[in-house]
């Protein structure tokens, strides 16, 4: 079986002032089954979004392969791709600005069908009120503006809109982070059933591990434009390999009192515009060796039974 | 020993077009000197709102008070006149805030922010403000201290070429400037990554106990109030539901509210466990639901509960405000 997404290689530069350029994605790889959830985490600035906006070609690729249901799109036009769109679907983080102020919510639900010619009228009128049945959300709403919706409904709203095409790949960009706590335990249970009613793959983002494991069953971490280590949720927070990773776990604060975190790293993130020589988390890392600041260790098989990549000099020889 | 902080029965209403918001109903609230308190809740509980009310922050109108009292260090807030309140804000009271770049003017060095900040306090305490050389090092001095690189380098430097974390620290430095006895920091991490998340609550930590300092904390995030402080304080739409040392309110929560609260969390050592939400959303402040504010979301509510507000009372060593705190 071929996979549903498969991307290799893939990078992405912005230019800068004076010639200089930001390889904001720098040699990502990464596969997603149809109906598989994969988390991909990091911090501010390690390009997680980016490779949410390439894999749905929101921008273009400067280089690296993305097949889609078997088909390669990094060099598809906007025609080619609109067939395609239908497909794969984006759920952003701020449902405040991801609707239009001045639309009714049956006008947003609509649209994607109203655009792709799929449904009108009554058809269209049914279809959009099963849409917002599925997210939870009563038909009453249809008329409703987003100012009268609370944050969690609004979200709802944006994923029923998604939904409105039957998509296979669902990229989602942080959708609670805007959230509340207690509405973000709705979203993400929601979001949990909803993949297995419908057999959807999602790319999840998010810079919160704890939420990547209640949602997802693979994890990537990125650090500085490239997954660092990969691998199966189970794996990654039982055993994590990285040093980044553990960085990363041992700064999460549990909610119980009197746990300081510990301050695993020192330093804040290079830019992309200098990626370090070699291990490109080395300036950074407690446990630096000679070699990484001279080789790029590159993402290898962690050996064992579980899928699980690292990409550290130290975690080979352990 | 007197409170340096006395909040009694503090209402505040907002109007705006729709109405009148009651975002404070209440406030009882009582800070002795060197506590560490945090304030959780969720948007629009009223947290920012309260800690505002403390240094005098908010804009009336559209607030509008109606009733109650503020005090601290025995004096009252409210009656205070110009000077009186310059030397509260800064001296007696010093804020750090979510967002360090909108608190940090861009076009000017953070040194000149600094110099400028140092001599304020200077002619706030009746000095003569020191000159700008001597304001530079005392600037420098205090940048070092907040354990930022090359602290006399940073002096020239303008606040979009710092990181997050970065102008965290000097506004934090910045804050300190005024040897305030009251630190107030609202969601101080929020904006932070979680690595620098971890820098930056240590470094509050350390300040905390150097300068034995009286930290108020708010912040949505029960792990950073349960990293920092020793109280903590749960607020659901302008009221205080639960208050008492945090390890026995994280451990044995009484208040249906502060529970579901701890149990939307997800926690990364119980695996097991997935986060439950609450059901239902947060009420619309414009009608407040009667009796207790959290009874429609409350799976234990009984009819008492939608008729009397619950007082705070003390039960199981904590004080709580819920008719059934000794049944659950």
């Amino acid at each position: 079986m071929t996979a549903l997404l498969q991307v290799t290689g893939l990078t992405k530069q912005f230019p800068l002032k004076g010639g200089r350029v930001a390889r904001a994605v720098d040699g990502v790889d990464l596969t997603l089954d149809a109906g598989e959830a994969l988390g991909l985490v990091g911090e501010s600035g390690c390009g997680k979004s980016t490779v949410a906006r390439l894999v749905l070609r929101l921008i273009p690729p400067s280089g690296g392969s993305i097949r889609f249901a078997g088909q390669e799109i990094s060099a598809l036009g906007d025609t080619a791709l609109r067939p395609l769109r239908r497909g794969m679907q984006i759920i952003f983080q701020n449902p405040h600005a991801a609707l239009n102020p001045r639309r009714t919510v049956f006008q947003s639900v609509a649209e994607p069908l109203v655009v792709q010619r799929v449904a009108s009228g009554a058809a269209l009128r049914s279809r959009v009120g099963a849409l917002l049945t599925e997210v939870g959300l009563p038909e009453t709403f249809l008329w409703r503006y987003p100012h009268e919706l609370s944050g969690g409904q609004k979200q709802r709203v944006c994923i029923a809109r998604a939904l409105a095409l039957a998509p296979k790949l669902v990229v989602l960009d942080e959708p609670t982070s805007a959230l509340d706590v207690s509405v973000q335990a709705q979203i993400l249970e929601f979001l949990r059933e909803l993949r297995m009613r419908q057999q959807l793959a999602y790319l999840f983002i998010s810079h919160n591990l704890a939420v990547v494991r209640q949602v997802c069953d693979r994890v990537g971490v990125m650090y500085l434009s490239r997954i660092v280590e990969e691998g199966p949720v189970e794996a990654i927070f039982a055993a994590p390999r990285h040093p980044y990773t553990r960085a990363l776990l041992a700064a999460i604060l549990p909610p119980r009192p009197g746990v300081l975190p510990a301050e695993t790293l020192a330093g804040d993130v290079p830019n992309a515009a200098a990626i370090p020589a070699g291990c490109r988390f080395a300036p950074r890392c407690p446990r630096r060796m000679p070699i990484c600041t001279i080789d790029d260790p590159g993402l290898k098989r962690v050996a064992g039974g579980s899928p699980h990549s690292v990409a550290c000099w130290g975690s080979f020889s352990d | 020993m007197t409170p340096l902080l006395d909040i009694r029965d503090w209402r505040l209403a907002f109007d705006g077009f729709e109405g009148r918001a009651q975002v404070l109903d209440g406030i009882n609230l009582t800070v002795m000197p060197g506590e560490t308190i945090g304030i959780v809740g969720e948007t629009g509980c009223g947290k920012s709102v309260l800690a505002r009310s403390v240094a005098r922050l908010v804009d009336m109108p559209p607030g509008r008070i109606l009733g109650g009292s503020i005090h601290f260090d025995g004096q009252d807030v409210m009656a205070m006149n110009g000077a009186a309140l310059a030397r509260l804000r800064g001296h007696g009271i010093a804020m750090i805030f979510q967002d360090p770049m909108t608190y940090l003017n861009p076009v000017f060095s953070i040194g000149a922010q600094m110099v400028d900040v140092i001599r304020a306090h200077d002619r706030a305490s009746g000095q003569r403000p020191r000159n700008s050389a001597a304001a530079r090092k005392k600037a420098a001095d205090l940048l070092g201290s907040m354990r930022l690189p090359e602290p006399a380098g940073m002096l020239d430097r303008y606040p979009h070429e710092l990181s997050g974390g970065m102008r965290q620290r000097v506004l934090i430095a910045m804050a300190l400037i005024g040897t305030p006895r009251l630190l107030i920091a609202d969601e101080p991490t929020t904006a932070l990554d979680v690595t620098i998340q971890a820098q930056v609550l240590r470094l509050i930590a350390e300040l905390v106990a150097m300068h034995a300092l009286t930290l108020m904390l708010i912040s949505h995030d029960l792990g950073v109030i349960g990293a920092l402080c020793r109280r903590v304080v749960v607020m659901y739409a302008g009221t205080i539901v639960e208050d008492g040392e945090a390890t026995t309110v994280f451990a044995n929560p009484r208040h249906p509210y502060t529970r579901g609260l701890l149990a939307a969390v997800p926690d990364l050592e119980k695996p097991q466990h997935r986060a439950q939400p609450i059901p239902g959303q947060i009420p619309n402040l414009l009608s407040p639901p009667s009796g207790c504010r959290f009874h429609p979301r409350c799976a234990l509510a009984v009819e008492q509960c939608t008729r009397d507000k619950p007082v705070m009372r003390d039960v199981a060593g904590r004080s709580v405000a819920c008719h059934l705190a000794e049944h659950a």
